[in-house]
């Protein structure tokens, strides 16, 4: 796993854990946002295709990473991120981000609901299907540096 | 020119003489050594035995299983990642991992660590960049808790610097790269090399084998030495010898058995898919409860023992009977075919039990397009060659017996190699071919392929 980091500055690109959860083994997409995230001036943990919410959370703790970006493609997205935030509490990862993006239900659902439900559940931002990830990217850097502001608000 | 290689600081001192332009060995020898006697009436006494053969040698070079084993602790942050990184690195370098801590170290896992009396901690936690806050949080109960135990730092680089203003004033303390610079990714040989030096600096000193470096030269601890010709044997010498390929390599001792595994064992299926760490090409593992003669009762526990005591017909009570037996008196061999029958079981057990720790396993899983697999560790089912070392196998009149243990049966979970060949260190001199290969890599490898034999029956 190759995690190069853009050189464009002083302080360290923030850390984010990438990959699609559950059993999902689509894995076009997920090239393609560890791609741009990393031209976006993220360092890029990707763990691929088929991952755990637990192999999510370790990720994120040893590598001190900022937001977990989540991808379900094959509609069970729902039932795959049951618990995600808790268990992020439980391992001590009070400030992470979490995004989620992809097919996350099966059909056309209203993504007013779908959005709804996810943010209930504890994500930060939910994408619509085919979102663009520069999308992501932006909304990334806006919160994290929203964060930086309230903390140095605090 | 001649070398003479030696293995102290175990119950026997073994010697190999070796002459590396007629690649061959000349001689083997072992005497018996207490921890009391000095090392050097060891050597003596196995060198008197090599007689006029063993006169003008270029040089003795040493390997030493330090009196009970390099004991260390292994401490990292997710028990899966950086915890098990620093637990390779330590087995690699020849130690024996008494004990692994994740995450935050609480006053009773400091206790337990004074009380496991480690010869070396190793502290990791975090990628470089990543996580501090552990490594920090442990370094400073490190400090606290336990000043004197010799420490070696490899964990993310970023919190260094204020590691070494918490460990200010330590003596005995080093700093190297992190076993995990980056995520999954492993690099267990700067910390190897550290658990080396300090080994022999340290610990060869503490354990009174000083005495013996005027003589020999005491270059590693006794399973790096066979680790080292584990890799020659397999990689050979790139450009010019060929190695023999992937292996597995099993030594059976008294107290404990190693395995060691020059494979990739990625896993093989579209269908399957790594989890946690990717394992090192080239890994040792070390099962401190599984031997011959001091820790036999414990095979008793096993049910791998009683199937085997089945087949053979064996009675489970006369079993036990001998295992008591040996627990008391590790020196005692068997005297009767029935011992004998007994103690072939014995190391059966112990090859099927410590091959199947070693190994990887999958855990089924469903997805919508079917089921798939998840791999933890490796995939040894296609690595044709099984190779036996230590006493035990070297010298039982079986050794196929108790290699076949080694070899996957239906039902095991562990990927055990499904179809081997086998093979047999016939001279027990792989320890002394990764201390002749510091010096001439040829030499070695050809002693090797000369005296390491397919076993045919
Ligand atoms: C190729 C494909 C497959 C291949 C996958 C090959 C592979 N290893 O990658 C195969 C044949 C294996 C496959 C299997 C299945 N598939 Co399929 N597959 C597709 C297909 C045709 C294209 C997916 C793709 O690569 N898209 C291109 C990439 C670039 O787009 P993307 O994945 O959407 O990702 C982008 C965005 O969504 C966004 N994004 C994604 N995540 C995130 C996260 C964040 C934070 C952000 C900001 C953005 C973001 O950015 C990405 C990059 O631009 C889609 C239909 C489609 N046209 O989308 C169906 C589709 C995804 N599959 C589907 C299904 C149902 C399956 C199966 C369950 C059964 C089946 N019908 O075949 C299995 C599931 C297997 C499994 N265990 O995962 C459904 C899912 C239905 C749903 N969710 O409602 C789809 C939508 C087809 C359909 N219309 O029915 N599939």
């Amino acid at each position: 796993m190759k995690t190069e980091t853009p050189n464009d500055s002083s302080t360290p690109p923030p850390t984010i854990v990438l990959g699609v959860i559950g059993a999902d083994c689509h894995a076009v997409g997920n090239r393609i946002l560890e791609r741009l995230f990393k031209d976006g001036g993220f360092k890029v943990v990707n763990l691929g295709v088929m991952v755990s919410q637990e192999e999510f959370i370790s990720a994120a703790i040893e590598t001190g990473a900022r937001a977990i970006l989540v991808s379900s493609l094959y509609g069970h997205g729902e039932m795959d991120c049951q618990g995600f935030r808790e268990k992020c509490s439980e391992a001590g990862l009070d400030e992470i981000l979490l995004y989620i993006g992809g097919n996350l239900v099966v059909g056309k659902t209203d993504f007013s609901l779908v959005r709804e439900k996810f943010l209930k559940m504890g994500f930060d931002q939910v994408f619509p299907p085919g979102a663009a990830p520069e999308e992501g990217i932006a909304a990334l850097k806006e919160d994290l540096a929203r964060r930086i502001v309230a903390k140095a608000g605090n | 020119m001649k070398y003479l290689l030696a293995d102290i600081g175990s119950t026997f001192t073994k010697l190999c003489l070796a002459d590396v332009e007629q690649r061959t060995v000349l001689g083997t020898t072992i005497a018996p050594t207490t921890v009391k006697t000095d090392v050097n009436q060891g050597v003596e006494a196995a060198r008197q035995k090599l007689g006029k053969k063993a006169e003008d040698v270029e040089a003795t070079l040493a390997c030493s299983s330090a009196a009970g084993g390099l004991r260390m602790v292994a401490v990292g942050l997710i028990p899966n990642l950086t915890a098990e990184a620093a637990r390779l690195a330590a087995l690699g370098a020849g130690g024996k991992v008494v004990e692994t801590f994740s995450f935050l170290l609480t006053e009773a896992d400091l206790g337990r660590i004074r009380a496991l009396r480690p010869d070396i901690l190793l502290l990791s936690g975090g990628t470089d960049g990543g996580d501090v806050k552990h490594i920090l949080h442990n370094a400073r109960q490190i400090q606290n808790h336990l000043p004197d135990v010799p420490l070696i730092v490899a964990g993310n680089r970023s919190a260094h610097d204020e590691i070494r203003r918490i460990l200010d004033g330590r003596r005995e303390v080093w700093f190297v790269e992190n076993v995990m610079p980056d995520f999954k990714q492993l690099r267990l040989e700067p910390a190897r090399e550290a658990i080396r030096r300090v080994f022999l600096e340290r610990i060869v000193e503490a354990k009174g084998l000083t005495r013996l470096c005027d003589r020999a030269r005491i270059l590693m601890p006794t399973p790096e030495a066979v680790f080292k010709a584990a890799v020659l044997l397999s990689k050979g010498i790139p450009n010019s010898e060929k190695g023999m390929g992937e292996l597995l390599i099993v030594d059976i001792g008294g107290a404990t058995t190693d395995v060691y595994s020059c494979a990739e064992g990625a896993p093989a299926l579209a269908t399957v898919r790594q989890r946690g760490l990717r394992e090192p090409c080239e890994k040792r593992t070390v099962e401190a409860d599984i031997g011959m003669r001091h820790t036999a009762s414990h095979l008793l526990e096993e049910p791998a023992l009683k199937e085997i005591i089945r087949e053979n017909g064996a009675e489970w009570e006369e079993m036990q009977t001998w295992t008591q037996t040996l627990t008391g008196n590790p020196g005692r061999l068997p005297q009767s075919e029935k011992e004998q029958a007994m103690d072939t079981a014995l190391a059966s057990a112990a090859c099927e039990v410590a091959v199947g720790r070693h190994c990887g396993r999958w855990e089924e899983a469903f997805c919508p397009d079917g089921r798939f697999y998840f791999q933890d560790g490796k995939d040894l089912s296609n690595v044709r060659r099984v190779i036996g070392s230590g006493g035990p196998i070297v010298n039982s009149k079986t050794p196929r017996a108790i290699l076949a243990g080694a070899k996957k049966k239906d039902g095991e979970p562990a990927l055990k190699p499904r179809d081997p060949n086998y093979y047999l260190d016939t001279q027990y001199l792989l320890w002394a071919m990764g201390l002749l290969a510091e010096v001439d890599r040829a030499a070695a490898l050809e002693i090797m392929k000369k005296n390491i034999l397919p076993l045919t029956k």
